[in-house]
């Protein structure tokens, strides 16, 4: 693709690896042309392809609305709004790096330390994964991500770097757990290509699965980042949406019972987007044991810095422990709540999830309903769903799982009465494809 | 093109002056600076090649210029390379000179902090991450360190480098308190706050509402001579992503903006760093005011096309920093025509366009192209919050293109640098405000006025003439009297001791590629009136002792 008139453009400009062609995003752009509403538009599309939490909004609106201080400026003076407004300096206040490293302590229920002087802020997780892939590695070098994974990082990871993504591809025999078996295939396939291999790439989490890493995987991994002497990339983004917080071990365990050793390939991002539902406030954070990462990436991210504004007015919401306990808690129930009420209804319709722990979607299993376990197959069963049956849903395909019929279906952005209508019409439609399809 | 140490200088024989580029400029951006003093050099050279000079001046003039290249070869090889792991890949031969670094014995186990890193960064990040060598920053740095403050701490590090407004401030300050329930949304229903308005994925390139209020401030600045479409508009984190990504969007690593020079330190990392595009300087001369030249213009594009590379753009800012000029339609003219006949385009920074204070009027490059016919695909205006409305902290930017490729490109990079929302539900409420607004761009250039006159009658008094500038928050001072040695070094050496002496932070113009020694760029909108004479008392120590 290219402009055949005027004053040329350059690659990144005119160029596809955008990927923004995959169902992905088009689903997306299906519903922004037809979104569902209870009244004025009942047969409109439903969103369950966008992982935003809207489940606990309430408690947000109570604290700001009770805090008005949260706002930069009220009564504090002129030298304190000067000093705000002026405040462009790409370490951070400190007052927030201190509220989030405090916060990422809570969710993790204090079983990880954080230095606030490691902590680097970036205007969103997208901005922070890109900032490490510019750091970490070269363009043509690759980064090993085990599937499925989150659509977005072909985009946010690629585009300008230049850097490539190898698959280690993971599969649902055993709950689609990372494997060091599939790692080392990644690895070896990017040696016979000549590809330098420059880290992994986690998310923890998982996005799309929906499941923890477990303890014992995590120190596979790290062994075997040592082992090939590359860097690791944890991201935390759904750290604080666990259903249950003993379930959780962040990487950032793993790193301290080994007394640092080996720390300064490991990093770890981290949002307010998911846990806080917040993405609109676009604050994101690099936090690594590198500090040599540090000091580069904190230069590089004068480049998305995070408004003053913003930081001062989360800084007093994220250092009121009271706040962020109460709303660590009740989210994570809120969250187990939906999760364990979609899957439970699904089952009843004869239709299985993944066994998930985390996140705000569940992985759900449509492979019965192909005619043959294939991309195609699945392309157009998430097309009939999305044209017909009017649900936005993200295709196993997308996000690369290697075994075809998987969804990713989001439950956290919509009301529950929104959900009951989603839950029926999916209902409806395996029933319908059920009654279709010749009899064994 | 190296540069070689200048041959009549006394002080050739000290080698100890920092490099010229930035800490993340590529070898390319070595010798771009080096125009003034490698012409020292070739003058006499050619002489020597013509034949003519004598035996003296043949043998004398190339041992010596032998040695010297040997002696800055010497001091300019990448530090102890060190033997990369035997790699397959293509990208080893971007050697990190970091392996070999050693691991700090003092790590404790206990502390969170790592060691000082065993695990390569990638090439790009390796340069970055070497400490700061340009006086631009190591300034900054000084100043945050050891902060002037009248009573507290007198002997402090004045700043003069850094183009902030803190004029006005006390304006912005007083419309907030007394606007504060705007900051939110509201929540038509309940008459709340609406925090779905908020807190919920925004599009990535900005609100629509913050555009519109953005185009309708655009328009106010230039006093209503141009009407801004909001749908040209992206919205970025700041003028520095939006520079960046502008440049993703036009060039290919290793294509080059030609940008008249004295320019904008701050360009060479934000649009060398990442991009891989180069800038190659044009020298404006002091002869001209530093006015724009077409014809160096053509000069440097045709130089650039003979070494191979592909210039893509003219990157100009409008008033232009450091100087201050406002740019003259004839310029526009020719700027517009040029690029036009180059097929390249043409990048207007017009950061400061409210912040002028001279008599001439500012016309926008938006305003020629209403007026004429020209090719407007090929025009990009660079827009901020962080000047005329001294609002750096809120991190707000716009590219304002008429291109719609160009647009929709930097609509997805923007994904990268988005603006809090609510920090543009604020600004939407604030710029909406045209009462306000217009009161504020009024009373800022004011004070702008007046604290230019002042500041400049005082280095007049003490013998400092400024060229005769008419926006911005600096002037563009003349020390080169006050300089041992007219060049580069001797500049260097001036603003260290007015840096340490005379404890005051001023912008060399080496650091903006100015190629003529000994002019400084002063900002003076971080002062109170009451600092001027301490500023002027300061410097005196220096010049007096020349």
């Amino acid at each position: 693709m290219g402009v055949e008139f005027g004053v040329p453009l350059s690659e990144i400009a005119t160029s596809n690896t955008h990927g923004e062609d995959s169902p992905y995003f088009a689903g997306w752009k299906a519903y922004d042309e037809d979104p569902y509403d209870a009244v004025s538009n009942p047969s409109g599309v439903i969103q369950m392809g966008l992982a935003e939490n809207q489940a606990s909004f309430d408690l947000l609106e109570n604290y700001l609305e009770q805090h008005p201080e949260t706002s930069c400026c009220q009564g504090s003076g002129i030298s304190s709004f000067r000093e705000n407004a002026l405040f462009q300096d790409y370490h951070g206040l400190k007052t927030f790096r201190e509220a989030i490293a405090s916060f990422m302590e809570q969710v993790r229920g204090g079983r990880a330390k954080f230095d606030p002087d490691r902590i680097v802020l970036t205007a969103g997780a997208t901005a922070a994964n890109e900032l490490l892939t510019f750091i970490l590695a070269d363009p043509g070098d690759a980064l090993l991500i085990p599937t499925p994974y989150y659509p977005g990082f072909d985009r946010d990871l690629r585009w300008r770097t230049g850097v490539r993504i190898i698959p280690a591809h993971c599969h649902s025999s055993n709950g689609f757990q990372i494997t060091i078996k599939a790692l080392e295939d990644a690895h070896a396939k990017a040696v016979a290509a000549n590809v330098r291999v420059r880290g992994i790439l986690l998310t923890n989490p998982s996005n799309p699965l929906g499941t923890a890493i477990t303890r014992s995987v995590l120190e596979e991994i790290l062994d075997f980042v040592v082992q090939k002497d590359i860097h690791l990339i944890s991201d935390e983004i759904y750290s604080g949406s666990v259903f249950s917080s003993a379930e959780f071990a962040s990487i950032a365990e793993i790193v301290e019972a080994r007394g640092y050793e080996d720390s300064d390939r490991v990093h770890i991002v981290y949002s307010l987007s998911k846990d806080l539902g917040l993405p609109g406030f676009r604050v994101g954070t690099i936090y690594s044991y590198n500090n040599r990462v540090v000091t580069t990436a904190r230069r590089m991210s004068s480049f998305t810095l995070v408004s003053s504004h913003t930081q001062k007015m989360l800084a007093s919401m994220l250092s009121d422990r009271e706040f962020t306990e109460n709303y660590i808690k009740t989210n994570r129930e809120r969250l187990r709540e939906r999760y364990e009420y979609i899957v439970e209804d699904l089952k009843n319709a004869g239709i299985e999830c993944l066994q998930g722990n985390a996140g705000l979607f569940c992985w759900m299993n449509l492979g019965p309903l192909l005619e043959e376990a294939t991309r195609e197959r699945e392309l157009s069963l998430w097309k009939l769903i999305l044209l017909e049956v009017k649900l936005n849903i993200s295709p196993g395909s997308s996000c690369h799982c290697s075994e075809a019929g998987w969804f990713r279906v989001c439950f956290a952005n919509i009301s529950k009465q929104t959900l009951d209508v989603a839950l029926w019409r999916i209902k409806a439609f395996v029933e319908k494809s059920n009654a279709r399809k010749p009899q064994a | 093109m190296t540069r070689a140490l200048p041959l009549d200088s006394d002080d050739a024989d000290d080698h100890s002056a920092p490099p010229r580029s930035h800490a993340g400029g590529s070898v390319a951006g070595a010798g771009s600076g080096g125009g003034g003093t490698a012409m020292r050099i070739i003058v006499p050279l050619q002489g020597v090649v013509q034949g003519r000079g004598g035996l003296v001046l043949g043998s004398l003039i190339p041992c010596a210029l032998f040695y010297f290249l040997q002696l800055y070869l010497k001091r300019n090889r990448p530090s102890s390379p060190s033997p990369s792991p035997p790699s397959p890949s293509p990208s080893s031969s971007n050697l990190s000179e970091l392996s070999a670094i050693p691991r700090s014995l003092s790590r404790g186990l206990i502390s969170p902090r790592g060691s000082s890193g065993r695990a390569s960064l990638s090439s790009r990040g390796a340069a970055i991450a070497r400490p700061d060598d340009c006086p631009y920053y190591i300034g900054f740095k000084r100043c945050v360190d050891d902060p002037y403050h009248p009573s507290s701490n007198p002997d402090g590090i004045m700043q003069l480098g850094l183009a902030e407004n803190q004029l006005s401030l006390d304006l912005v300050r007083d419309w907030l308190e007394s606007n504060l329930k705007e900051s939110f949304p509201g929540d038509k229903e309940t008459g709340g706050l609406s925090i779905r308005g908020l807190a919920t994925y925004q599009p990535y390139d900005g609100l629509m509402d913050l555009k519109m209020a953005m185009a309708g401030f655009m328009g106010q600045v230039l006093q209503g001579s141009v009407s801004f479409n909001p749908s040209q508009i992206i919205l970025t984190a700041g003028a520095t992503p939006a520079i960046e990504t502008l440049s993703f969007c036009l060039a290919d690593p290793g294509n080059a903006f030609l940008v008249p020079s004295p320019y904008y330190p701050g360009w060479n990392r934000d649009i060398k760093w990442r991009t891989g595009v180069e800038l190659i300087p044009v020298p404006c001369r002091s002869t001209d005011n530093f006015n724009i030249s077409i014809a160096a213009l053509d000069r440097a594009y045709n130089q650039a096309k003979k070494r191979g590379v592909k210039v893509r753009a003219v990157l100009v800012s409008n008033p232009t920093n450091p100087v201050g000029n406002i740019l003259s339609q004839e310029t526009m003219y020719g700027l517009l025509d040029f690029a036009t006949e180059k097929n390249i385009h043409l990048i207007s920074d017009e950061i400061f366009a409210g912040s002028t204070h001279g008599s001439n009027k500012f016309v926008s490059i938006a305003e020629v192209l209403d007026a004429e016919g020209f090719d407007r695909s090929r025009v990009h205006i660079i827009y901020g919050l962080s000047k005329d409305l001294s609002l750096p902290g809120f991190r707000v930017g716009v590219i304002y293109s008429y291109n719609e490729h160009v647009l929709a490109a930097a609509a997805k990079l923007a994904r990268f640098s988005s603006i809090s929302a609510t920090t543009q539900w604020l600004l939407v409420s604030m710029l909406s405000d045209t009462k306000f607004i217009s009161e504020y761009l009024e009373i800022n250039r004011e004070r702008l006025r007046k604290m230019y006159a002042l500041f400049v009658g005082g280095l007049k008094r003490i013998g400092i003439e400024c060229t005769s500038s008419s926006a911005g928050f600096y002037c563009w001072a003349d020390m080169s009297k006050f300089i041992r040695s007219y060049s580069e070094k001797g500049e260097l050496k001036l603003w260290d001791k007015l840096l340490n002496v005379a404890r005051i932070n001023v912008t060399p113009g080496s650091a903006c590629h100015c190629i003529e020694p000994g002019w400084f760029r002063c900002c003076f909108t971080t002062l109170t009136e009451k600092d001027i004479p301490v500023v002027v008392e300061r410097i005196s120590r220096i010049t007096e002792s020349h």
